[in-house]
């Protein structure tokens, strides 16, 4: 019976119901959501699959494998601790779109086709904008319809692609493509933007921060996880992903470094991470793949943490900028516990998460022969640590006191941290004693990540980094964080084309007034000339004699009889 | 918690306090430096066995990130409300 019901079933059919419910026992209900879910996925054996023939075409809502399985476990835990996260919120809103939206991407990984991959894929950016828009600001209204038109587009993209795609092999199965035809450079397109590739990037870090405290957990998690899940899937090995990639990972910091609105700063780095996933997925090896799963793993528990960090300090002090912030390790000591946990596993510190996995798409990077890549990957290591995952924490707990003085983050908050904290040790644990590199892709996984090779040189890098990082910043050298608006690729859609079009519109209008104006003469002398010939006085108005007209019209006649005679 | 003007102070609130976390960093990095020659370092690339490379080269990285940085917020930075 369970077999007969897909994976997203109960969260997206139980989200519509939660209005129904009380609104002091909704949020409870929602957190059971996933956890039943959870069970329900535990209960549906590996390798199941759910046949449906429509319209002559073969579909696969279900598919259950070890790559789906990976990414499906994950989002159900981010959505679990956004649940527990999210318990002190009443609004329905914003429960009802978290739950479709966590729901729609667990679909997602499970399809087995285009088309429903298609379905699910437009239904995590509809239920999304809405953990944007119930910020209730114009601000986030603006931003929430700019997200909602990038993630629309990107599904309009999926769908010309597969179409194209069906048309040409004949099938709507979802397996490994290369970008070769029309049809799997709109998939891949459709695909990259929601990776957020360079210059596709911006809606990420315009939406993501403008989204309510809890809204902006629950968006962290999945749609650019989802992204690369269907990267993985559809592209491995695809070439060109590594440069993407490279690009990726180092570009964002830069902006990372100047931002203000450390939850800003947390997207570029969201971006950032993307990269290092995309490397692997480009690379596309058992190691590099199983690294990018791994990776997506890890780095869902510990984004998510640094956004519940961030969020809890925006929920007490009603501000999230950097430049305001600083001394609330003395408000919030157990906030800063857990966001420093979430640094240390996003950095990839010995005995933290991302340590594994980061370093298994490096070592992959290493074996196979990529040198500037893996340079690349050394630089973010060592950039990201120093301008993301330090800055974030030190501006919001410590550097200068700002005299803040809050409560400390709700039980709620601090539980669902907790947890993701435990999580972000729990699975650095080496690969063997760790469930995560069991349930990896490509089994068995043979990686010993606590070399001394590994161990040190981390430490090393990292070390040196927050060394930099307090030289300069003593120095006087370090980006301090400064109120300000930094363009991005965003200043093309926000002031550049709507200057280009009001420009054109004001061109239009006066081109207009001026072909009015020459229309008005030119009807005026119309009217007169026709009043000249027409008019009571008009050569048209005369009485003519009959012989005369006679005349004429036999001349007419003439004229008409010659020219059919020639 | 304190929240008034006797707030107690804190073990970070001491200037020299700073200065010791900050010679810390300094000496761990040095150590991490010297700990380079105390296992059997197996790199990818040659370069990778030079002493301390992934420090030197990690320091670098984030001073060429961070004088960047600088420069292109002079290129990018507008008013907080640009787009409002």
């Amino acid at each position: 019976m369970t077999d007969l019901l897909p994976p997203a079933a109960i969260m997206i059919v139980g989200a519509l119901l939660l209005p129904l419910i009380p609104s002091r026992a909704r949020p409870w209900a929602a957190l059971a959501l996933p956890v039943a879910s959870a069970a329900h996925l535990l209960a549906l054996p590996m390798g199941h699959a759910m046949q449906l023939s429509l319209f002559g075409y073969d579909l696969q809502p279900v598919r259950v494998d070890g790559l789906s399985l990976v990414f499906g476990t994950i989002f159900h835990i981010a959505a679990i601790l956004a649940g527990i996260y999210a318990l002190h919120v009443r609004s329905a809103t914003q429960h009802v779109a978290g739950m479709i939206y966590a729901g729609a991407a667990i679909g997602a990984v499970f399809a087995g086709d285009l088309l429903t991959l298609f379905v699910y894929w437009e239904l995590t950016a509809i239920s999304s904008v809405f953990l944007i828009w119930a910020r209730g600001t114009e601000r986030a209204n603006r931003a929430g319809m700019r997200y909602l038109i990038v993630q629309i587009g990107s599904g309009v993209a999926l769908l010309a692609g597969s179409i194209l795609h069906l048309s040409d092999s004949g099938s709507l199965a979802f397996g490994s493509m290369s970008p070769s035809s029309p049809g799997t450079w709109l998939i891949f397109l459709a695909f990259g933007i929601k990776c957020a590739f360079p210059l596709l990037h911006n809606w990420l870090q315009d939406a993501y921060p403008e989204a309510t405290v809890t809204g902006t957990v629950f968006l962290s998690a999945f749609t650019t996880k989802l992204a690369i899940y269907a990267m993985a899937r559809g592209f491995p090995g695809t070439e060109i992903l590594i440069p993407l990639g490279v690009v990726m990972a180092a570009f964002p910091i830069f902006y990372a470094a100047i931002e203000d609105d450390l939850r800003r700063v947390l997207a570029y780095s969201l971006n950032n991470q993307l990269g290092f996933m995309l490397i692997g997925v480009g690379i596309g090896t058992p190691l590099a793949l199983n690294g990018t799963a791994a990776h997506a793993f890890c780095h869902i528990l510990y984004k998510s943490l640094l956004f519940m960090s961030m969020g809890a300090v925006l929920h007490r002090t009603g501000t999230i900028k950097g430049s305001q912030l600083g001394g609330l390790y003395k408000s919030m000591p157990w906030t800063t516990l857990f966001c420093i946990v979430g640094s240390l596993s996003i950095a990839g510190f010995p005995l933290f998460s991302g340590f594994i996995s980061k370093s298994m798409i490096v070592t992959a990077t290493t074996e196979a022969q990529l040198l500037l890549p893996f340079l690349a990957l050394l630089f973010a290591t060592a950039g990201a640590f120093h301008h993301i995952d330090i800055k974030v924490p030190f501006f919001a707990f410590f550097a200068k006191d700002a005299g803040i003085r809050c409560k400390e983050a709700p039980w709620n908050m601090l539980l669902a941290m907790a947890i993701a904290a435990f999580l972000c040790v729990a699975v650095a644990l080496p690969p063997g004693t760790n469930m995560l590199y069991a349930m990896l892709p490509h089994a068995p996984v043979d990686y010993a990540a606590y070399t001394p090779t590994h161990v040190w040189t981390q430490l090393q890098i990292l070390l040196f980094s927050a060394l930099a990082f307090s030289v300069l910043l003593r120095s006087g050298i370090y980006p301090l964080p400064l109120r300000s608006t930094n363009l991005d690729t965003d200043w093309l859609y926000r002031r550049l084309a709507p200057s280009i079009v009001r420009r054109a519109l004001a061109r239009g209008a006066s081109v207009q007034s001026e072909l009015g104006a020459a229309g008005a003469r030119r009807l005026e002398a119309l009217r007169a000339g026709v009043h000249r010939r027409y008019g009571p006085e008009g050569v048209f108005a005369r009485t003519w004699a009959t012989g005369s007209a006679v005349l004429w019209v036999v001349l007419l006649l003439a004229v008409i009889l010659a020219l059919y005679y020639f | 918690m304190g929240r008034s003007a006797a707030e107690k102070k804190r073990w970070l609130d001491d200037p020299r306090h700073v200065t010791w976390i900050y010679r810390g960093v300094w000496i761990l990095c040095g150590l991490s430096v010297l700990a380079d020659r105390s296992y059997d370092k197996h790199g990818h690339y040659p370069f990778e066995e030079w002493l301390g490379f992934h420090g030197w080269y990690g320091f670098l990285c984030c001073v060429l990130l961070a004088l960047t940085a600088g420069l292109l917020r002079r290129l990018v930075r507008r008013d907080e409300d640009y787009y409002d």
